[in-house]
C-alpha cells in the first residue's frame, strides 16, 4: 500500500459523496466512495477538481481526515464565504454527486503508526483535519504512543471534532487534548484562552530531551509563529514538520 | 506620500503575502505530475546558501504567472514552474542537488 | 465536454465577448494579487530609479525627483496571463518618453528591474511613444505595497507581467535577455491581442 501511494503518475479519479457530516456550523466532513483508491498515509492529501460548464476549472488541496483503515474517504472542509471552491464543497455538493481529485499526494508531513516518538501535535483551526488523520490511524492501530494535540480556534463552536476528541482524550491510551480559544472566554471553560505562546508550549510539549515527533499545521502565520516559538525554546527544528493551509483554507 | 500611511499599508501587505505563502506540501501534486514520483520528502541543496530542506520545508508561491519555490534560508529562487498551453517549463537552477528515494 | 461538477459555477467571471478584452481573457471587478515572493521593504528616502546600460550618461532620480517631473494620469485595460482582465484601471506617473528625453542610445532593447531580484525584458520601441509609464498611484491613491507600491512599471499594451512592481530601474541593451518569466516558458514579448503566452504562441 505504501509503495503503490507513492509511485506512479497520480490518475484524476472520482469519488462519490456517501454522506456529509456537519462538524461545526461552517465546517462538513464529506465522505467519500472512491473505488480505485489504492490507500494512504496519515498526513496527506488530495486535490480536489471542479470544471465547470464552459470548461472552466478550479483545484485546491484538502487533507484527508480518514485513517487509512478506515472504510470510507473523508475530507473535512471549511466553508470560507468569499471562497471558490469550499462553498460549492460544503453547499452544494450533494449526496449522490462525483468529485475529481487525484492522491494521495504528500511524503514529507505524515505520520506512521510504527513511529515510536512521542507525538506533539498543533492544529490551528481547520489545520487540525491532517492531525485527526493522525490520531485516527494512531487509535486504529492501538498505538499507546503518548500524544499530545494543542489545538487553538477561534471559539467553542468553532471546535471542530470536539466530541470526538474528547472520546478519544478519554480512552487512556496516552493522549492528552488541550484546547486553546483566541475570540472567546466561555463560562466553565477550562482550556486556554488566548493566542498560543512559549508559557503554553511549556506546559504542553513534551520536554526536549524526549524529542518528540512535532506536526504542526494551520494557516501560515499560524505555523511559523509555533514553530519558531519551539525552535526558540531549542526544539530541534528537524523534528518539526510543518503544513501551511492558504487563506483558502486548503493548501492552495 | 506619506510614510506613515506607507509603513501600516506595509505591514498589511508583509500579512496578506504572508498568508499567501505556503510550502513544499502544497505541490506535492504538481511535483508528481512532473517527476512521477512523490517528491515532498525529498531533499535538496539551495545553491545560493547551501541550506538542505526537504521540499515540504521550502516557500512555495502559487499566486503567480508561474509557481515560485524559494529557499526558506536566503529566501532566493530554488525553483520555477510553468505550466501552459499542453508544456511544462522547469527551471532548477537554483537547487545545486536533489537527493529522493528509489521507491 | 468531459466531466462537469453539477451545479459549480466558480468566481465570476464575464466571458463577454468584447473588442475590450482580449481573447482567452476574462472581466474581475477585484483586483487580484500576484505575487513570485516577499513583498520588498522600500524605503523611499532612500529609492531611485535609474536608466542606465547602452547610455552615455545614466540617469539617476531620487523620489522626490521622480515625483516632481511632470506626470500623466491614464485610464487603461490591463491583462494578466492568468486570463484575468481589469477595466478601467486609472494610474498616474511619469512617461518614460519623459525619462528618456534626451537619451541617445543604440540599445533596441531593455531590461526593466525591481527590488527583490524580479526583471522582465521589452523592447526600446514597447516602452516609448506614450506606452509605458513608471507610476506611484492607482485610483488616485498611493500603490499599495502587495500592487507594487511604491512604484512600479506600467505597460498596459502587454500581459501585465511585464509591468514589474517594486520597479528600480531601466538598463538599456543591444541584445535581448529574456527576463524572469520569459525565460522559463512566457513568450518573449507577451501581446494579450496576439494571445502571446508561452514560448512558441
Amino acid at each position: 500500500m505504501a509503495r503503490a501511494a507513492v509511485l506512479g503518475r497520480l490518475a484524476w479519479q472520482f469519488g462519490t459523496l456517501a454522506e456529509v457530516v456537519q462538524e461545526t456550523p461552517r465546517v462538513s466532513s464529506l465522505y467519500l466512495d472512491v473505488p480505485d483508491w489504492q490507500g494512504h498515509l496519515a498526513g496527506q492529501h488530495v486535490d480536489v477538481r471542479l470544471t465547470a460548464d464552459d470548461g472552466y476549472q478550479a483545484e485546491r488541496s484538502y487533507s484527508i481526515a480518514s485513517a487509512p483503515d478506515d472504510p470510507r474517504l473523508a475530507l473535512t472542509v471549511e466553508r470560507l464565504d468569499d471562497g471558490e471552491v469550499s462553498p460549492y464543497l460544503v453547499g452544494e455538493l450533494r449526496v449522490g454527486d462525483r468529485l475529481e481529485l487525484r492522491g494521495p499526494i504528500g511524503g514529507f508531513f505524515v505520520w506512521r503508526g510504527e513511529d515510536d516518538r512521542p507525538l506533539l501535535l498543533i492544529a490551528g483551526g481547520s489545520g487540525v483535519v491532517p492531525l485527526m488523520a493522525m490520531l485516527r490511524h494512531r487509535a486504529n492501530v492501538e498505538s499507546t504512543v503518548p500524544a499530545r494535540l494543542l489545538f487553538s480556534s477561534r471559539t467553542q463552536a468553532d471546535v471542530i471534532y470536539r466530541d470526538e476528541l474528547s472520546r478519544l482524550g478519554a480512552a487512556g491510551d496516552g493522549l492528552t487534548v488541550f484546547h486553546a480559544l483566541t475570540r472567546e472566554k466561555p463560562a466553565g471553560w477550562s482550556g486556554y484562552t488566548r493566542r498560543i505562546d512559549e508559557a503554553m508550549l511549556k506546559e504542553v510539549a513534551w520536554p526536549i530531551q524526549e524529542s518528540p515527533a512535532v506536526f504542526i499545521c494551520g494557516p501560515t502565520p499560524f505555523v511559523e509563529a509555533a514553530s519558531q516559538l519551539l525552535v526558540a525554546m531549542g526544539y530541534e527544528p528537524r523534528s518539526i514538520k510543518t503544513e501551511r493551509f492558504g487563506a483558502t483554507g486548503g493548501t492552495a | 506620500m506619506n510614510s506613515e500611511s506607507h509603513n501600516h499599508a506595509r505591514l498589511a501587505a508583509t500579512t496578506q503575502v504572508e498568508e499567501a505563502r505556503l510550502d513544499g506540501n502544497a505541490i506535492g501534486g504538481l511535483l508528481r505530475e512532473i517527476f512521477a514520483v512523490e517528491m515532498t520528502a525529498a531533499v535538496g541543496t539551495c545553491a545560493f546558501c547551501g541550506a538542505v530542506n526537504e521540499v515540504g520545508r521550502v516557500q512555495v508561491y502559487v499566486r503567480a504567472p508561474g509557481t515560485v519555490v524559494r529557499c526558506p534560508e536566503c529566501e532566493q529562487v530554488l525553483m520555477k514552474i510553468v505550466r501552459g498551453g499542453g508544456r511544462y517549463w522547469v527551471d532548477m537552477t537554483g537547487v545545486r542537488c536533489l537527493e529522493f528515494s528509489e521507491a | 465536454m468531459g466531466f462537469v461538477s453539477r451545479g459549480f459555477r466558480g468566481k465570476r467571471r464575464d466571458n463577454v465577448s468584447s473588442s475590450r478584452v482580449p481573447p482567452g481573457q476574462y472581466v474581475v471587478t477585484d483586483f487580484p494579487v500576484l505575487s513570485a515572493g516577499p513583498t520588498p521593504h522600500v524605503n523611499l528616502d532612500q529609492w531611485t530609479f535609474s536608466i542606465e546600460g547602452e547610455i552615455d550618461e545614466p540617469k539617476k532620480w531620487t523620489w522626490k525627483e521622480l515625483s516632481a517631473l511632470p506626470a500623466d494620469t491614464v485610464t487603461k485595460d490591463i491583462h494578466c496571463v492568468t486570463k484575468w482582465t481589469k477595466l478601467d484601471t486609472t494610474w498616474k506617473g511619469v512617461s518614460v518618453d519623459t525619462l528618456m528625453e534626451g537619451v541617445d542610445t543604440a540599445a533596441e532593447f531593455t531590461t526593466v528591474y525591481s527590488d527583490g531580484g524580479y526583471t522582465t525584458n521589452l523592447t526600446l520601441d514597447d516602452v516609448t511613444g506614450n506606452k509605458a509609464w513608471v507610476v506611484y498611484e492607482f485610483d488616485g491613491q498611493p500603490i499599495e505595497p502587495q500592487h507594487g507600491g511604491p512604484v512600479r512599471f506600467f505597460v498596459p499594451h502587454l500581459y501585465f507581467w511585464k509591468s514589474a512592481k517594486w520597479v528600480r530601474g531601466i538598463r538599456l541593451q543591444k541584445e535581448e535577455h529574456p527576463g524572469f518569466w520569459e525565460s522559463n516558458g512566457y513568450h518573449i514579448r507577451g501581446d494579450p491581442w496576439r494571445e502571446q503566452r508561452y514560448w512558441g504562441d
